[in-house]
């Protein structure tokens, strides 16, 4: 097996590193913070055929769709001829777990090393895997990277509650335009601005809140699912945009419910295995703080009064109870179906569950407890979309549209 | 005022219906249309037809239907989800209905109206339902309404699988190789459509009550109705088979065009479709051919590879029969000694391939000249055994054996093959003259040429005409790579774009090819097939294919003119090799001129697996069985001796509960035969029993034991290991146990020598889901705590919290031990018993299989009885844990975090220090972890010289594939 390359402290001046489209949002901020620390990092954004067939070559077509895509993209994207190969590197998330997921670094530099041995793979993570690299997450980094999770989640819940009900069309999309650049901006200030939570929360409420909205009645409509398909216009088909055109309104959880879920599994495997470690204690006191963070959230939006907050952590903890064990913790584990009831009891009856073709933890969570969560909240209205290569646009928004029939009923 | 009219167009996936109500929800005017994929001329069609009689009439109008989305939006008019339109329909003509089923051309649909409006329609993976059965009309030669009155005639219907078209497909065809029943097969059909819909569909919710039928298939076929209905036992007054069941979304979809306002004429629809612009989202490629001169060129560099030619009537001397009895088609060659061609026939066998091939063996004796002697004869392919035991053909030989040598004859450095025939995608790669690894395509990849032909058919084309219309296309549609079902509705969207007829038949081409190079071969790069490559199989003749291979491939390959007659040149070949100076033992002209045989289907008793058989009589004492896994059913005497680890461990598992029982149990405790348990059921029962319980384990599982689980199941597409799950816990719950016991795990034991030691996920919570499913299961008859075997003093706990009503927790730490004890004898009784098998086959010579799967592929319902058919060609078996502790991990490029799986990686490294090993990885289909294992085991193996072998196993029951795969895998050991 071949010795694949490493990322050098020296490449941080010389290289770009690409960016998978992931989580548009919460991404342009993670580029603009990393850049304050030297790196230059771009965030893709190809979306032809030609990707999906890069990944169709480089990576077995039973592998995941996910996999297929993100692999697809950078391999595209290094072909395209617009990236001196020389001088480009890639960085993916790893989560780690027993799903096949965490298997997508090796799937990518297995692919990288076939055709551009010399670019390296860098892992973004927070478990301390990959600890030779010179791609480091140091501790002001990462504080920063959870206030861009706090701030993306913000942002992403106010522009898709204001672009279902703009007025004035396009109005939406340039507040958030203007508002990723001022926390890029503040973010690499001195200022520490960034700390200051409860002001920028309040002054991107108030100027979201500025924005003129119908009082046209839409369809809510949620959407949970594998974390990368949930989130990736890429992998998706543009889901928002298509149920936005069907006038209805998305709602999408915050990715920081997925990055406390993360982090409550290790604290909670220690207790349900009898395996409690320093990692576990300290997993359990960084919940604490991020939890304390979330709840803050959660109450300026509250008093703002214009838009939901997120799902309290513990509710969801306690909800999920209710369906599953935490102890499911491979994929997204337990916290489907926790969203999935959260969303129903706060009257997001009508849920997408988007997943990958084939996805083996959402065979357990998604579709193996809607019975029970429909059985619990009879109103709603479930529909899990699998998302593929061969899968067809036509046939996926055919399925949704039954589901936005049912909801009219 | 309201309008007067309504007017409600279905645009399906292969019909029209265009229907009129007026206000009165009246239906005046009704149209149903095949539309044969001219959606917009279908529709223009119609809607004159309307203006003609109602001229100057304004209609509320709406759109519905699979087809229609795209369409409407494009028009501009309003449209609504067809399941949609259906329950509209159904409120107002049979409001007392409790469900619908709802059939069209590519969807199944199910309404439930009783207790809970639900509407719901089959997921992107559920093939076929009308396209689906007139696919396998087309496959059996006939139309769906001769399929349907075929079906009417049957006498016993053969599982097929349900669950995709492709595999169902698959199913089928081996049967019509082998002679069964064409009415037998044509009630199959239907009953795996009925299938598909109660299971992928209902999903645990009971079809009952006054169920209504609607779609074109269920109201213009009897036979699929009938199988519907007793199914679903319902009597007369519950199955509605409404008259206008054609039309009835369109009717659904004038009533919701009623609620509108706008209306508008039928002039101004025409306008609005004319005008309707096609989007422009289709990607297309490059085209094929830039010039006639281009194409003249391919056509001569092609043309050098052809055979000579010699008169069947005037030449003198020896001749060498090959035949190739394909899966679709039919191939006979007659040859030279010296390779020159006397008599070629290629033609589809219509599912009777016996007919077809005695015929044409009459054929050749009529016009042979008496001076020819036939000195040898061979025959290949799917129906190998049939014609070897109905012509008394001299030689039975493998596909790829004979293709090789048909290959060899063209191209004797040849280094890559690739064919490509009706069903199946073979490649070889050649090393040192002999074949040195082996692909072939999946059940689930089957783009292959039936499928182009079948299309072709579709849109009304003959297959060769419709290739020829891609050569010059001039945007060849890229359509995608999966499976031919995600491929049909990839062209159906095509299509909906407004791709043409070229474009497409460019597009399917060239699928077919990424296909196989990507998919099947895995190829990282064109360097990787060798510089001489050549090409084969009748997909081949289709010079659009063969230009998009060589395009793919970025250089010419060798296509020899008779490319869909190589296999049945090889045999030809080979059986002048093997000429003895004999006369071939062939049926003779006045013995096939009394030729005849009558087919009867049976069921085999000699074990449990009661397999299903078909047998052939020929007359005068002569048979043939096929259908049986063992050599048993085939009326072979000897019984085989050859070692075989699964047997034993699959004995040993199912008889661990039936001894060690407490005399006064305290309770029953019921224990799944399920994923997990195929390991750790030595250790559950001895823990349970050691506390004085009472243990029964459900029983072994088999394809009734499924469908007793199957309304339980929630993911159609996890893997069938695991839907079994569902049956055994219904067995157990009929059985009466006190409680159920099924822990979730998310780790199992540690064995070392990897990077961590997960379960996968289905394993490690599939007690999760079964209980969110089956209603019959509570928190108090079904215990499914988490714990860590690696864990003891976690095991102790939560078992001590588990079991606290039966008060046990004193003794529990001791049968904890008695239970790692267990275990541990178990694991170390599997590998002494490998050890005994490797032995004794190495002193008789035998080549060893380590037979690579999971613990619970020992399951009979799960292997198919894979294991019997390797020793059956004379192979010993043993498994992958059994060897696993022999070798260390290799330097692996992945994550090995498994440890059913990184046995795998181990085990494969041992096979490659063993010259008489070779491992063949089993495969359930839908697991995606194996998706990262099968690339990695084969790396481990190839970089150690062996051949790699991968099974894909699903509920399929047949083992035609598997065989030529492990016949291929022989020939290649006795080569090198």
């Amino acid at each position: 097996m071949p010795e694949y390359a490493k990322f050098t402290e020296d490449m941080i001046k010389t290289h770009t590193i690409l960016v998978p489209d992931m989580l548009p949002i919460h991404f342009k901020l993670l580029i603009k913070i990393f850049g304050s620390y030297g790196y230059k990092m771009e965030l893709l954004q190809n979306d032809s055929r030609a990707v999906i067939d890069e990944g169709l070559k480089n990576v077995h077509n039973d592998a995941c769709y996910p996999a297929l895509l993100v692999i697809g993209q950078f391999m595209d994207a290094l072909k395209s001829g617009k990236y001196d190969p020389d001088k480009t590197a890639l960085l993916i998330t790893q989560t780690g777990g027993g799903c096949r997921a965490s298997n997508y670094i090796h799937l990518l530099r297995k692919a990288v090393d076939r055709n551009f041995p010399q670019v390296p793979v860098v892992s973004l993570n927070f478990s301390g895997l990959e600890k030779d690299s010179g791609f480091r997450i140091t501790a002001p980094i990462f504080i920063k990277l959870l206030y861009a999770i706090l701030y993306g989640d913000l942002l992403m819940t106010c522009y898709n509650k204001c672009r279902a009900y703009e007025v004035n069309k396009g109005e939406s999309k340039k507040m958030l335009d203007k508002w990723q650049n001022r926390i890029g901006n503040i973010f690499r200030s001195k200022s520490k601005l960034y700390l200051k939570t409860k002001k920028v929360y309040n002054d991107i409420l108030n100027d979201f809140s500025s924005i003129e909205l119908s009082s046209e009645k839409k369809i809510r409509v949620g959407i949970v699912g594998e974390i990368y398909v949930k989130y990736s216009p890429l992998a998706n088909n543009h889901l928002e945009d298509f149920l936005i055109s069907e006038g209805c309104e998305p709602v999408v959880p915050s990715l920081l419910e997925f990055v406390m879920y993360c982090a409550a599994a290790v604290f909670n495997n220690a207790s349900i295995y009898d395996k409690h470690t320093v990692t576990s204690t300290v997993e359990k006191a960084a919940y604490k703080l991020i939890y304390a963070k979330q709840k803050e959230l959660i109450e300026v939006m509250k008093q703002n009064g214009n838009f939901d907050p997120p799902h309290d952590f513990e509710h969801l903890r306690k909800l999920a109870d209710k369906y599953i064990n935490q102890g499911v913790v491979m994929g997204e584990g337990w916290l489907i179906p926790a969203e999935m009831a959260a969303l129903a009891q706060s009257g997001v009856e009508n849920i997408i569950c988007a997943q990958p073709f084939g996805c083996l933890p959402n065979h357990i969570v998604a579709k193996g407890m809607s019975r029970a969560i429909k059985e619990a909240n009879p109103n709603a209205n479930i529909v899990p979309i699998d998302y593929d290569p061969g899968a067809t646009r036509v046939n996926q928004e055919n399925r949704i549209k039954l589901m936005l029939a049912n909801a009219r009923l | 005022m309201a309008n007067k009219y309504s007017l409600g167009i279905d645009v399906g996936s292969t019909t029209v219906k265009t229907v009129i109500t007026d206000s009165e929800n009246n239906i005046i005017y009704s149209k149903y249309q095949r539309h044969f994929s001219k959606v917009k001329e279908t529709v223009t069609d119609q809607l004159m037809m309307i203006r003609g009689n109602y001229p100057d009439e304004e209609f509320s109008v709406c759109i519905t239907g699979s087809a229609g989305l795209g369409f409407a939006n494009s028009a501009g008019i309003p449209f609504v989800q067809e399941v949609h339109a259906a329950f509209l329909a159904v409120k107002e003509k049979q409001p007392d209905a409790d469900a619908v089923i709802e059939l069209g051309g590519e969807d199944a649909k199910i309404i439930f109206l009783t207790g809970g409006v639900e509407q719901r329609m089959n997921g992107t993976c559920a093939g076929g339902t009308g396209a689906f059965i007139d696919q396998m009309a087309t496959l059996l030669g006939i139309t769906s309404d001769q399929l349907d009155e075929l079906s009417l005639h049957a006498q016993k219907v053969y599982p097929i699988a349900s669950r995709c078209g492709v595999f169902a497909k698959s199913d089928i065809q081996p049967l019509l190789n082998q002679g069964a029943r064409r009415e037998d097969i044509a009630a199959s059909i239907f009953q795996a459509v009925v299938d598909q819909t109660v299971s992928g569909l209902a999903q645990g919710r009971s079809i009952e009550g006054k169920v209504l039928f609607l779609g074109g298939p269920l109201f213009f076929l009897r036979g699929l109705r009938k199988a519907f209905v007793k199914t679903l036992a319902l009597d007369d007054e519950n199955a509605v088979f409404p008259e206008e069941a054609p039309v009835f979304v369109a009717y659904g979809c004038a009533l919701y065009a009623a609620k509108s306002s706008d209306s508008c004429t039928i002039a101004s629809v025409l306008e609005k479709i004319a005008d309707a612009k096609a989007s422009d989202n289709i990607v297309t490629g490059e085209p094929l051919f830039a010039s006639q001169a281009e194409y003249d060129d391919f056509i001569d560099r092609h043309k050098k590879f052809d055979l000579g030619y010699a008169d069947i009537r005037t030449y003198k001397g020896d001749a060498y029969l090959g035949i190739d009895a394909g899966s679709t088609t039919t191939k006979l060659v007659l040859i030279t000694g010296d390779g020159r061609i006397l008599y070629h026939h290629y033609s589809s066998n219509l599912g009777q391939p016996l007919d077809k091939i005695a015929d044409q063996v009459k054929k050749i004796y009529a016009e042979l000249n008496p001076d020819i002697t036939i000195k040898g004869s061979a025959v290949t392919g799917y129906g190998e055994d049939l014609i070897k035991a109905g012509l008394s053909v001299d030689h039975g030989i493998v596909e790829t054996v004979a293709h090789f040598k048909a290959a060899s004859y063209f191209c004797p450095d040849v280094d890559f093959i690739i064919d490509i025939g009706g069903q199946d995608i073979k490649c070889f790669k050649i090393k040192n003259h002999s074949i040195d690894s082996i692909m072939l395509n999946e059940a689930c990849s089957s783009g292959c040429g039936s499928f182009i032909q079948t299309f072709a058919m579709a849109l009304g084309y003959d297959i060769s005409e419709f290739s020829q219309l891609g050569l010059f296309a001039e945007h060849p549609v890229d359509l995608g790579s999966r499976c031919t079902v995600f491929m049909n509705s990839s062209v159906k969207q095509a299509q909906k774009d407004g791709a043409t007829v070229e474009d497409i038949s460019a597009g399917l081409s060239s699928s077919i090819i990424k296909n196989a190079i990507y998919k099947v071969i895995r190829a990282k790069s064109p360097d990787e097939l060798g510089k001489n490559i050549v090409v084969q199989g009748g997909t081949f003749l289709n010079d659009a294919v063969l230009r998009s291979f060589e395009k793919e491939l970025g250089r010419n390959v060798i296509r020899p003119a008779i490319s869909g007659l190589m296999g049945a040149f090889g045999c030809a070949l080979y059986s002048m090799e093997k000429a003895s100076g004999e006369k071939s033992t062939l049926i003779s002209k006045e013995e096939l001129d009394e030729f005849s045989y009558t087919s009867k289907a049976a069921q085999c008793g000699g074990c449990t697996a009661n397999c299903q058989l078909n047998i052939i009589s020929f007359g005068k004492g002569r048979r043939f069985i096929s259908g049986n896994r063992c050599e048993k059913g085939g009326g072979a005497a000897k019984r085989n001796t050859i070692p075989n680890l699964y047997e034993y461990k699959h004995d040993s598992i199912v008889n661990v509960c039936k001894s060690g029982q407490p005399k006064r149990p305290i309770a029953t405790v019921g224990l799944p035969l399920a994923l997990g348990f195929y390991e750790q059921l030595p250790f559950w029962h001895t823990l349970f029993t050691s506390l004085g319980f009472r243990t029964i384990c459900s029983d072994e599982s088999s394809r009734d034991m499924y469908y007793l689980g199957q309304h339980t199941i929630p993911s159609d597409t996890v893997c069938y290991p695991a839907k079994l799950a569902h049956g055994h816990i219904e067995n157990l719950l009929d059985k009466g146990a006190d409680f159920i016991f099924y822990p979730c795990m998310s780790y199992n034991i540690d064995e070392g020598d990897s990077d961590n030691h997960f379960n996968c996920p289905v394993v490690a919570y599939y007690p999760e889901l079964l209980l969110a499913n089956n209603p019959r299961l509570n928190g108090k008859n079904f215990l499914h705590p988490y714990m860590d075997l690696n864990v003891r003093k976690n095991v102790i706990r939560v078992l001590s919290e588990t079991l606290k009503k039966y008060n046990v927790k004193g003794r529990i730490p001791a049968a904890v031990d008695n239970a790692y004890d267990a275990l541990n004898r178990y694991h170390a009784q599997v590998a002494a018993k490998a050890r005994e098998i490797i032995t004794q086959a190495k002193d008789e010579g035998r080549k060893i299989i380590v037979l690579a799967g999971r613990p619970y592929h020992i399951d009979k319902e799960i292997n198919h009885g894979i294991h019997k058919l390797i020793t059956s060609l004379g192979m010993a078996v043993v498994t992958e844990d059994s060897v696993a502790h022999l070798a260390h991990t290799p330097k692996l490029g992945v994550l090995n975090q498994w440890t059913y799986h990184s046995r795998l990686y181990r085990a494969a490294k041992y096979v490659t220090t063993q010259p008489d090993m070779q491992l063949v990885q089993l495969v359930s289909f839908g697991c995606g972890i194996d998706a990262v294992t099968g690339d990695e085991v084969r790396e481990i193996l190839e970089s150690g010289g062996k051949l790699y072998t991968q099974l894909k196993i699903d509920e399929i029951n047949n083992l035609g594939a598997a065989r030529i795969r492990l016949r291929s895998l022989v020939a290649a050991m006795d080569n090198s």
